[in-house]
């Protein structure tokens, strides 16, 4: 399972029931996902994340998105419907509330559509008990989740506490820290998702408001290429369309049984979703250039993080090299699979890894801390939640502390 | 599908099951006069159940599986409960997802096939018991009304919540004595019917299950009018024996009883002057198909 995989020379075969180089009804060309970002031109464009999700989404070939509004990712499910009424989607509705949404993405999914959708803080709790369901259906359903906070006083702000919810939901799950990130994966993840040996759902996470919400410069292949559609007849069960023979599935429900067998299938199932999210990484690591980035991991001070914690952490960074402090940066991609060996081998020489996290639990460090040896070298922080920023000059001075070093007052 | 679809390789035929084997003998798919007469002269597409002995749900699954228009087309959405006992004996395809998302389920399957088949008529059926459809499903049951998605809805009316063991529901009669009503449900049926009217159903059916031209009825007019107009509903009451004390051979008797005047389920249609019209029209198209066949019939044939 942990077996470090070979990061170059592997090509990702992609639906193939449309061919390549086949024009849609908006005369974008269905091109291959290593072709859309390896080889076509890229464009540099001044976007919000919202609207880096509406530029991914007109190039993702997607049937069915279905909306609903909870800030912080009404924007980019508004500007989805847009690009469907220029006629780019299929279908697009707006749904009741965030569980039904998920039932009607199931639905179409069931039917043999790609299938997208947006939800952040209550709404994917709301929507929750749908994400194991479509993962024990093989639904391949990419969610993008612009997380937020989930606590009571209402809160909208930054908060990625609703990512530790969905780390054993047996969807995949990625982690965005830019929006040229945002972009990618949302692309990238379809494809990785409905591979014949993974199908599994994907959450393409991003941190609400900080990446949603602000401008960035994205580099953007042109908008006349789109990724090869969903062959749905490559899922591995049936779609429910009547097209294949109906087949009697038990002689009895498996819910009715308490034996032996009732239980070693449904057992044998939960593991072979979980085994289907680890075969991702063989198509992953190719296409994201491994699941991890580091600069300078062989310093002895380490910082681990994702998303938008990455950011704060490379001016950190830049701040304590000044001090004459080195220290080097691991990024984590996909938090589902989660790159243990990658992981294990990058901190191998550290003696302090900090991991500083934009929620209260600290899920990311639980995690580092459950797979590499000799794990006091973990220091789970800083952390701020709530919608807290992070300045850098915090990571500085937790660091600083914590080494034994002198720091400067902070004012907070 | 058509039945070409469900025959066999031959180098694998001997080692198909026998009840595959007769599907793909006698089973109606493609007959498009096929009805609840088929019982007993064709394979079913309901090869058992796990219901219990004489449950009324198990008649109303074969009359319903025997009326559909076309079954070779046609995806069933299910939901937890009795129903979902049922629906893996059942050679049409059909989704269990979760309790109550039903009608969530089928409004995006029956875009995404409308939108993957644009030349064929690609049926979709939900069909849940009254928990799953008015009480922890009704939001969802009544978004896809009011959205006017084209699908039919049944709902397998028991008047209570069979599969847990028989527990108050909102379509139990007020007053009755249950598990959480242990003094009497204390607020009256959900009117479901009128509020189905209300939402925009175009074609409405209340009835038993005892008399099987009926439910064929009910359940192709449901099926036709979702086709070409917007949402449909039936209810079917299919009491459930064991929770209101009565034997496995008293459920006929206990719909007859249901459905006499002044009874709950006296038989009641609303349909949808826009419906009626293609009723009315699909009628006369059947009529005159059935009378042209006729007439091509060789005398003495």
């Amino acid at each position: 399972m942990n077996k470090q995989v070979e990061l170059k020379h592997k090509r990702v075969i992609a639906s193939t029931h449309v061919k390549l180089g086949e024009k849609n009804r908006m005369n974008q060309t269905y091109t291959d996902i290593n072709d859309i970002f390896f080889k076509a031109e890229q464009t540099p464009s001044f976007l919000t994340g919202s609207e880096v999700i509406r530029e991914a989404i007109k190039r993702a070939s997607v049937g069915t998105s279905v909306a609903y509004p909870i800030t912080p990712q009404s924007e980019a499910a508004a500007l989805i419907g847009e690009i469907y009424a220029e006629g780019y989607l299929d279908e697009y509705f707006r749904g009741e509330s965030e569980f039904a949404v998920m039932g009607q993405c199931a639905g179409a999914a069931f039917g043999g559509h790609r299938v997208f959708t947006t939800t952040a803080g209550p709404g994917t709790l709301r929507a929750m008990e749908n994400f194991p369901m479509w993962a024990g259906a093989r639904l391949p359903i990419q969610v993008c989740v612009t997380c937020r906070g989930v606590n009571s006083p209402l809160s909208i702000q930054p908060d990625t506490l609703e990512m530790h919810y969905l780390l054993e939901t047996g969807m995949m799950v990625w982690h965005a820290e830019t929006a040229q990130d945002l972009f990618d994966f949302i692309l990238k993840g379809f494809i990785v998702a409905e591979q014949p040996d993974v199908h599994v759902p994907i959450a393409v996470c991003c941190d609400g408001f900080f990446v949603t919400h602000t401008k960035d410069t994205v580099e953007l292949p042109p908008v006349d290429l789109t990724l090869t559609p969903y062959d749905p007849y490559k899922n591995p069960q049936p779609v429910m369309d009547m097209e294949t023979s109906p087949i009697r599935m038990m002689r009895d429900p498996f819910v009715m049984k308490s034996n032996y067998i009732s239980y070693a299938t449904h057992a044998s199932w939960q593991q072979e979703v979980k085994a289907a999210v680890e075969r991702s990484r063989k198509h992953a690591v190719p296409l994201l250039d491994g699941l991890i980035d580091t600069e300078n991991a062989d310093q002895e001070v380490l910082i681990v993080g994702s998303g938008t914690a990455v950011s704060q952490s490379r001016e950190a960074i830049r701040l304590l090299e000044a001090d004459g402090v080195k220290v080097g940066l691991v990024k984590i991609k996909t938090i589902r699979p989660f790159p243990y060996e990658e992981i294990r081998q990058v901190t191998k020489n550290a003696k302090h890894i900090f991991v500083p996290e934009f929620n209260i639990a600290g899920w990311l460090a639980r995690e580092i801390k459950s797979t590499i040896p000799d794990n006091e070298r973990v220091y789970a922080g800083p952390h701020v939640c709530g919608g807290m920023t992070m300045p850098s000059e915090v990571i500085v001075e937790q660091i600083k502390n914590h080494l034994g070093m002198e720091t400067v007052k902070l004012r907070m | 599908m058509s039945k070409e679809k469900i025959s066999i390789c031959e180098d694998l035929a001997d080692i198909m099951p026998p009840e595959y084997q007769e599907l793909v003998a006698t089973a109606t798919f493609g007959n498009q006069d096929r009805g609840w007469k088929d019982i007993g002269s064709s394979k079913e597409l309901i090869e058992q159940h796990s219901l219990c002995a004489g449950c009324p749900e198990s008649i109303a699954f074969r009359y319903i599986l025997a009326s559909l228009p076309a079954p070779e087309d046609t995806v069933f959405v299910g939901s937890t409960g009795c129903t979902s006992l049922v629906f893996p004996h059942v050679a049409v395809h059909n989704i269990h997802s979760l309790f109550g998302n039903q009608n969530a389920i089928a409004s995006g399957l029956k875009r995404a096939l409308a939108s993957r088949f644009p030349d064929v008529e690609k049926d979709v059926v939900v069909l849940a018991g009254d928990g799953a459809t008015v009480d922890i499903g009704l939001d969802m049951t009544m978004q896809s009304w009011f959205r006017q998605e084209k699908f039919t809805t049944i709902c397998f009316d028991n008047e209570l919540y069979a599969n847990t063991g028989g527990q108050e529901s909102g379509l139990m009669q007020k007053g009755f004595v249950a598990k959480m009503a242990p003094k009497g449900k204390s607020f009256e049926k959900v009117r479901l019917p009128e509020i189905a009217r209300e939402a925009g159903c175009a074609y409405i059916a209340v009835l038993t299950v005892s008399k099987p031209n009926r439910v064929e009825q009910a359940i192709k007019n449901a099926i036709y009018v979702a086709r070409e107009i917007g949402p449909t509903f039936v209810q079917l009451y299919t009491p459930c024996i064991l929770e209101i004390g009565k034997q496995s051979m008293e459920g006929l008797d206990e719909m007859k009883d249901a459905e006499t005047i002044g009874g709950r389920f006296v038989q009641k249609e609303y349909i949808t002057e826009e419906a009626q019209k293609l009723l009315d029209s699909i009628k006369e198209e059947t009529k005159a198909r059935k009378k042209a066949a006729k007439a091509k019939k060789p005398v003495n044939a």
